[in-house]
């Protein structure tokens, strides 16, 4: 990774000059005029093996030093390498970057990066209308060809008029680049996605030093690899210079950004820091007991760096012994968390019940993927929503937040830690699979500014009275007795607790009062529930509700009908709902609630408010496109 | 608190009673400054016996674990608050409710999981965990065996009763080759699992077994399983009188006992029998019953607990026609703790560098905008 210093000098270097920086090592002024765009959708496609999500990650990071707004999405398949050209081996990364305020990874790309024809056969369809395609000719063989279910070769029939097509022999270009470093042809090859990044930086205007700098750190240690993606990466910025195809270069100028120090983060690493966060500034350790599951497991590889924190990272048997055991340290006094995705919240369903009745603080965040089942591993959904609500045996409420977007995971996951240790309550986290790995730019939090984490945590016993774990404050929560502390010796377990003293207790109206306590505590934390979000009239036609995940392409497709008055709501607790939502709804003759699956929330809504709230449901493993939003609102709207 | 309003009253509780007595007084004197638990006023079993009434069912063997436990405890100079008991579901996970010390009834099967995240927030603790062959062989195998290898400093006490108690009488993983059960009328086709085989086999570092009839002995057994540091699993034979009666008859009854069991002791030789007449020996790896007369002494196995191939050929011969039931220490050696592991290596990246969340929120491609 570049150090702050060189970033910086990278990002104000581009001042005196009509774009940025190009590399000093190739010292050329580009030839060509730049044109201005405001916003642009790249998606970089080939094999799985062909690198494509690094070529991606560091064209966003690129990205992010010069300013852009951006948001990325990666599609790669669950196999990790499937086979080579095939259809189902296609692995992607989008990323739509902007001058302006961005909420999404971009509608249709305006180009397509097309490393083998399985590349460009799977993602022709998304690009837009006289996009334009950059393709590795060389990959055009006929067995390329046939892997990728083509009879004839696109290159050469009518499958590719009216895009701006631009082939190059990026494989060729390569090996000659690495000639003279004494490496097989499938090693030197492998470098190609280097120069397909360096002739798409030429193209945007973007300097190589990012890059060049991540490639030292990464590949420093073997000159020979090192050298030929760096040779690789200048012969695609070369290429560009020298082809002569292309009628100009684009530029994307910087976003205008609130000041102050921003990184680029993914949803999943922003959840990790979270909890670091919420464990530094509540004084109590962070345990997490975890069972490797895509795509929650970065989550666990993550927070396993921070020892130094004092987080206890447990890789556990299964999914039921990684919440059985953050159930354990929660007990014991840690901040207990799980990580996991659909099939392993299944999993944890009856402990989760067990944290109900013991009401210990415990965070489950569920990554959701494509169900049922083990369904689409790799990509996204929002199909967990009924199971997190509902999903377990008896009357067992728990109360669920969903982060809205990468940056927002950090703030959800911090708000859980905060609720379940204020309410003594275990608390579900949703995210899903877009916005674990989706990147953008993040408004580094002041660690003074976060907010106070108070925990129920009893330190000694009340001289002569006797300890009653569950005897209630003002919030419902009951006090939180840890193992060790003198004088407050109690049992605990799942069996029904009687009121006060926690003893077991079979007692029918015991167990309708407890049963009903469970349920208003939870219903209580609605007084910590900030006002919704609300964009757009505060009354009128129709109103969008969304929530988790979907909050950009929602807010993108809200912010393009606005002048037609449409406004949009956003949930981010979806158990308590927010206590200002019955009030809102009312405000709007229809409501309509797009989601990732087939009408959740809508039948949650339509429950609690009675309100015949109309759907936008998609279920393709892929997020919204704002354009999908907003052509199916205008559909809704010509039937009023 | 709840709008009691619109709810039915609470059911009343009596406030003294049916709760925990007040704290006892064991301050812990300059024992706290060597790092070590010893309260100052000695306790006894008594001082770790709850309020809760004991719900087993008369003569239930369980009685005599919670006696042997409660009585062993003093002994082992631990303070109350720094114990806990965790358990799951079953007759024998009932446990934690009659020890007066801190207690933890989870779900089935599932009290190894819950136990290792206790003992890897706190190492400080005393964590015990009772089990039995159905919680801890079945559905809570899986727990078992990663307990045991991963060699958390946690001491179990699986209740073998062959049987389904608290599900009122289905067969189980241990019980035998055709039994027949309430679900299994025509006999059993289960082949039954040797718990000491499985602890032996999950690496295990401490592996012993003993009877709910033998008080003494478990005392002891209990007592070295305490002292093991590492997890220590303790396989306790105990009669269920409704379902399952007599089970182990053989190994408890005075006249045939001796000849049915052979004790483990380290360092002594194998023999057994009323008249101490029989011996084991070894021809190549397969064990053979012998008369003492018959043999030599230097011929007969003398019991080595730090052995573990030694161990997996006595703890066969409870599974084969015409042995005894080896009870005792199969097997104590050392190895290092999960929970030493964990700490040591927190250790050392703290002392490289304490956290600073500043500094982490700030690392990684960052960029200021003005």
């Amino acid at each position: 990774m570049a150090n702050e210093a060189e970033v910086k000098g990278i990002a104000t270097s581009t001042n005196g000059h009509n774009g940025h920086a190009t590399p000093e090592s190739i010292g050329q002024r580009p030839k060509l005029p730049i044109e201005i765009r405001e916003d642009v959708t790249i998606r970089f496609a080939g094999d799985s093996g062909d690198g494509m999500q690094l070529t991606g990650t560091q064209f966003t990071n690129t990205t992010a030093i010069v300013g852009n707004d951006l948001s990325t999405l990666p599609d790669y398949p669950a196999e990790i390498r499937a086979p080579i050209g095939t259809l189902y081996g296609v692995s992607g990364f989008q990323i739509h970057f902007s001058s302006k305020d961005i909420h999404t990874p971009g509608d249709n790309p305006d180009v397509l990066v097309a490393m083998n024809p399985a590349a460009l056969k799977v993602n022709l369809h998304d690009l837009k209308k006289g996009g334009v395609i950059i393709l590795n000719e060389n990959a055009f063989d006929e067995k390329n060809l046939k892997l990728a279910h083509y009879d004839t070769n696109p290159l050469e029939d009518d499958t590719l008029s009216g895009y701006t097509v631009y082939k190059f022999p990026l494989t060729k270009i390569t090996l000659d680049a690495v000639k003279d470093l004494k490496m097989g042809t499938k090693e030197g090859a492998r470098s190609k996605n280097m120069v397909a990044l360096g002739l798409v930086y030429w193209l945007y205007n973007r300097p190589l030093e990012p890059t060049m700098e991540w490639l030292k750190a990464k590949f420093g240690k073997n000159e020979q690899v090192y050298e030929a993606n760096l040779r690789a990466l200048k012969a695609g910025y070369y290429l560009g210079e020298t082809a002569e195809l292309f009628s100009a270069r684009y530029e994307v100028k910087p976003a205008t950004f609130t000041p102050g120090r921003y990184r680029g983060i993914m949803g999943n690493e922003a959840t990790a820091l979270g909890f670091v966060a919420a464990s530094v500034k509540s004084g109590l350790p962070l345990f997490l007991g975890s069972y490797p599951i895509t795509p929650a497991s970065d989550i666990l590889h993550e927070l396993s760096k921070y020892k130094n924190f004092g987080v206890k990272t447990f890789q556990a048997e299964d999914e039921i012994a990684g919440i059985c055991s953050a159930i354990g340290a929660s007990y014991a006094g840690s901040i207990g968390i799980t990580t996991t995705s659909g099939p392993g919240l299944a999993l944890k369903a009856e402990a989760l019940g067990l944290a109900v009745m013991t009401e210990l603080p415990i965070v489950v965040i569920d990554v959701q993927r494509g169900g049922p089942s083990t369904g689409l591993p790799t990509k996204t959904e929002q199909a967990d929503l009924m199971q997190a609500l509902y999903g377990r045996n008896g009357e067992c409420p728990v109360a669920v937040i969903a982060a809205k977007s990468p940056t927002d995971c950090f703030d959800t996951a911090f708000e859980a830690v905060k609720i379940a240790l204020k309410y003594m309550v275990p608390v579900i986290m949703l995210s899903d699979g877009y916005i674990a790995n989706g990147a953008e730019p993040w408004l580094i939090p002041d660690v003074d500014k976060l907010p106070e984490i108070i925990s129920k945590k009893r330190l000694k016993a009340e001289e002569g009275k006797p300890f009653m774990p569950y005897e209630r404050d003002a919030d419902n929560a009951r006090p939180w007795a840890v193992p060790g502390v003198e004088g407050l010796e109690h049992r605990i377990g799942g069996l029904e607790k009687q009121h006060i003293t926690g003893n077991v207790n079979y007692e029918p109206h015991n167990h309708d009062f407890m049963v009903r306590l469970r349920q208003q505590k939870v219903d209580g934390i609605g007084k910590d529930v900030a006002p919704t979000e609300l964009h757009g009239p505060k009354s009128g036609k129709i109103l969008l509700l969304s929530w988790g995940g979907t909050y950009g392409a929602v807010l993108s497709a809200q912010e393009q009908l606005a002048s037609k008055g449409v406004a949009m709501a956003h949930l981010r607790w979806m158990n308590p709902l927010p206590p200002d939502l019955g009030d809102i709804l009312k405000n709007y003759e229809h409501i309509v609630i797009p989601e990732l699956n087939l009408g959740q929330l809508r039948r949650i809504i339509r429950d609690k408010f009675l309100v015949d709230a109309i759907g936008i449901n998609k279920v393709e493993g892929l997020p919204f496109t704002p354009h999908e939003v907003v052509s199916k609102v205008e559909e809704i709207m010509a039937k009023f | 608190m709840p709008d009691t309003s619109k709810m039915p009253p609470p059911p009343p509780f009596k406030a003294g009673g049916s709760i925990a007595p007040p704290p006892m007084k064991a301050p812990t004197g300059p024992a706290k400054d060597l790092n070590i638990d010893i309260p100052v006023i000695a306790l006894t079993a008594k001082d770790f016996s709850s309020d809760q009434d004991v719900r087993w069912c008369p003569g239930c063997g369980d009685y005599s674990i919670l006696a042997q436990v409660q009585r062993t405890m003093p002994d082992l100079h631990v303070s109350r608050h720094q114990t806990v008991f965790v358990a799951g579901i079953g007759c024998s996970s009932r446990f934690p409710y009659y020890m007066n010390t801190y207690g933890f009834h989870g779900i089935h099967g599932r009290a190894p999981a819950i136990a290792s995240g206790v003992k890897a927030a706190n190492p400080e603790l005393n964590v015990w965990v009772a089990t039995g062959d159905g919680d801890g062989l079945s559905i809570g195998g899986n727990h078992t065996l990663h307990l045991l290898r991963r060699n958390f400093n946690i001491n179990v006490l699986l209740f073998n009763n062959r049987i389904y108690g608290l599900t009122k009488g289905q067969y189980s993983p241990t019980s035998e080759h055709g039994k027949k059960t309430k679900s299994t009328p025509y006999g059993s086709i289960d082949h039954p699992l040797n718990p000491v085989l499985f602890a032996l086999g999950c690496e295990a570092t401490f592996v012993a077994r003993s009877i709910d009839r033998d008080p003494k002995h478990m005392q002891e057994v209990i007592k070295r399983a305490a002292a093991h540091h590492g997890t220590s699993f303790m396989e306790i034979y105990q009669n269920c009188n409704i379902f399952n009666d007599g089970a182990f008859l053989d190994l408890t009854e005075k006249d045939v006992k001796d000849d049915h069991l052979v004790v483990l002791t380290h360092g002594e030789p194998l023999i057994f029998g009323k008249n101490k007449d029989k011996a084991i020996v070894l021809e190549g790896f397969n064990p053979r019953v012998v008369n003492v007369a018959d043999t030599t002494p230097d011929q007969i196995v003398r019991h080595d607990e730090k052995n573990p191939i030694l161990a997996s050929i006595l703890a066969k011969m409870s599974d084969m026609e015409g042995f005894p039931t080896p009870i005792g220490i199969f097997l104590s050696v050392d190895r290092a703790t999960y929970e030493d592991e964990m700490t040591d290596q927190i250790k050392t990246a703290r002392e490289k560098s304490t956290g600073d969340l500043k500094k982490l929120l700030n690392s990684g491609n960052t960029w200021q905008v003005n």
